[in-house]
């Protein structure tokens, strides 16, 4: 196909990404740099009949004034990187001198909010992951050798958690694990304990957020395994029945080694996928004691009011970070992918 | 064809059912008992006393004098104003779909027929983008949206949910199209055609399988965002989902928890409806190679 032909043909499509999703990576990155003005103060004399006080208040009108002339703030460098809301270096730096200990300094770091943001992600990542591959392999093997006519609507049941989208299924598990709901009712009675609740502690919610996400996320692993266990091919296992393996070694031995490559992309697609978590959070109500990136971005723009540009468009490029890590090994397969096809 | 040595023993039959009917319990049981909780009241749903009373409907038939109710769909559809947030998630859906599907089409048969090098880094780039989180992006848009006045009408929310979705439509796409055999297209340029000309009579009349499975992934997307609808739509131009998150945030409603149940299941009934149809498309798109970041 001709440039020219290609340029018009791939123009829209192109110019819609370039606009909507480079330029915006550009822009955030332009907030970061950026941080809301300071409010002007100004001292007014306060005179009532028992006499005069100073006192400082807020001048509105040149604070508006200041915001128009500046709507994004003033420059402030790499500065908002560094403050107590991101990578923190002052406060990492006093404890790292101040603590006695190792643990006394991880326990300061972590409740960094950054820091304990980026820990909740990367629990979440790693311990939802693993779970999902197995079960959805499982799954995958299970559905496989059910009776044909059934396997459509068994396959319908399966994926409803990943069709349905993450705040709404999050809050329909939601509704059932509260303490008032029939999950909830049912583990107090099992621990025969009337007060327990998964909010109670922070581990709970933790554990709560992550069979959600296994729950959310072992569709995905099912459809893929099982469209590959389709392309599994029939001579070794027959021969492999021939020489008089059993089913588990045939599974062991067969169908997991073609099974790899599969299991490797589902496990990038998973970790990439959970970490920019954010609607279960919202669902489950667990803003209080987990905290994802996402999440922080979310709560600097929430406000109608008061935005925080700066400090969201900081958070945003640790996240590009985050995700550029995760997506390297993704990359790097394509990238051979296309070069055995050429 | 199975091999008779190969048939299953009666033990690993039952074990296989055991599982599979437990797992479907796990997935499906939920969405059940939203749907059933959705016709009682909050104090049966959410039932201090007995978590029964959520299936037998006491206090239900204590307020509203039977043991189910629709005041939940009722109210929330009119006073929670979600007949609105229905057509709003419509007019969103329909127009991602169309407009991402348009140039999805012609971007991904582009690089498809292209031989040259650029096409390959397109499609690297095409992949970074797809695995950006949604949530940066919107910080990145909001100020400039602010700035130019277009923040919190619908139009704003369809561009960029087609954009967003773009990267995932010319992968969608572009492996469809690497299947369609390119002689196709190409007797059709010796007779004579444009490209354009080859791709409107010869390359559409056979994309349809292609485009309907890229079509169910556009409509998802556009159906089930809350990132960006909540941050760039007016709370009067809300979609289904963030009106259900609105819903459980608002003072004004707390009393009125049911709405959001309500809600949930006029929200996921539909999608229910259509997976149902194109289940197999939608499990081919998934399957489609390196696709989904």
């Amino acid at each position: 196909m001709p440039h020219r032909t290609f340029f018009w043909f791939f123009f829209p499509s192109g110019l819609a990404m370039l606009l909507f999703i480079g330029l915006p990576i550009i822009s955030s990155f332009f907030q970061s740099l950026h941080i809301e003005p300071e409010q002007i103060l100004m001292e007014v004399e306060k005179c009532d009949p028992f006499g005069c006080k100073t006192e400082t208040k807020v001048d509105i009108e040149a604070t508006t004034k200041l915001q128009e002339e500046q709507p994004l703030g003033r420059f402030n460098g790499l500065g908002t990187y560094g403050d107590r809301n991101h990578l923190a270096f002052d406060e990492i730096k006093e404890a790292w001198t101040n603590s006695s200990s190792i643990a006394e300094f991880t326990d300061i770091l972590l409740n960094l909010p950054f820091y304990k943001a980026l820990l909740f992600t990367l629990t979440f990542c790693f311990a939802v992951t693993p779970p999902v591959v197995v079960l959805g392999f499982i799954v995958a093997l299970s559905v496989n050798t059910i009776t044909k006519s059934l396997k459509g609507p068994t396959i319908f049941g399966v994926i409803l958690p990943m069709i349905v989208t993450p705040l709404i299924g999050s809050l329909v598990l939601f509704w059932m694990i509260d303490a008032k709901g029939i999950l909830g009712s049912f583990i107090q009675f099992l621990f025969d304990d009337p007060n327990l609740s998964l909010k109670s502690s922070s581990q709970l919610t933790w554990i709560t957020l992550i069979i959600y996400g296994i729950w959310h996320n072992t569709p995905f692993a099912f459809v893929v395994f099982y469209a590959a266990l389709q392309t599994v091919p029939q001579d070794p296992i027959e021969a492999a029945i021939i020489d008089g393996a059993s089913r588990y070694e045939r599974v062991r031995h067969i169908v997991i080694p073609h099974l790899y490559p599969v299991a490797t992309f589902i496990i990038l697609i998973c970790l990439m996928d959970n970490f920019r978590v954010l609607e279960p959070i919202i669902g489950f109500a667990a803003e209080g004691v987990a905290q994802s990136l996402s999440w922080m971005i979310y709560n600097d723009l929430r406000s109608e009011n008061k935005m925080l540009f700066g400090s969201a468009g900081a958070t945003s490029m640790l996240t590009i970070i985050g995700v550029a890590i995760l997506l390297t090994p993704v990359l790097i397969r394509t990238w051979r992918e296309f070069r055995t096809e050429r | 064809m199975e091999s008779k040595i190969n048939r299953y023993s009666k033990q690993l039959i039952l074990l296989n059912s055991f599982f599979i009917l437990a797992w479907l319990i796990i997935s499906v049981f939920p969405f059940i008992w939203t749907f059933w909780g959705s016709f009682k009241v909050k104090a049966d749903f959410f039932s201090r006393a007995d978590w029964m009373f959520a299936v037998t409907g006491v206090n239900t038939l204590i307020e509203t004098g039977d043991t189910s109710t629709v005041k939940a769909y009722v109210e929330s559809w009119t006073e929670g104003e979600f007949w609105k947030a229905t057509m709003n998630t419509i007019i969103i859906t329909v127009s991602v779909v169309t407009i991402s599907l348009f140039l999805g089409t012609l971007g991904a048969y582009a690089l498809s027929r292209s031989t040259y090098k650029y096409t390959f880094w397109i499609l690297i780039a095409a992949l970074i983008f797809r695995a950006m989180p949604h949530i940066t992006l919107v910080s990145g848009y909001l100020f400039p949206f602010f700035q130019l006045n277009v923040w919190g009408i619908l139009p704003t929310t369809i561009i960029v949910l087609v954009a967003i979705n773009q990267p995932f439509t010319l992968w969608l796409l572009y492996s469809f199209f690497k299947t369609v055999p390119k002689e196709l297209d190409e007797s059709a340029l010796i007779d004579g055609c444009s490209y354009f000309q080859a791709f409107r009579f010869v390359i559409m009349p056979v994309m349809w399988p292609g485009v309907v499975t890229a079509g169910l992934f556009s409509m998802m997307l556009a159906y089930n965002d809350f990132t960006v609808t909540s941050l760039l739509l007016n709370q009067q131009n809300y979609t289904m989902v963030p009106k259900i998150n609105a819903y459980l945030g608002t003072i004004e409603h707390s009393g009125n928890y049911m709405w959001a149940v309500s809600s949930v299941v006029s929200a996921t009934a539909p999608l229910f409806m259509i997976i149902m149809f194109f289940q197999r498309q939608l499990i081919s798109g998934l399957t489609a190679g390196a696709v989904k970041g």
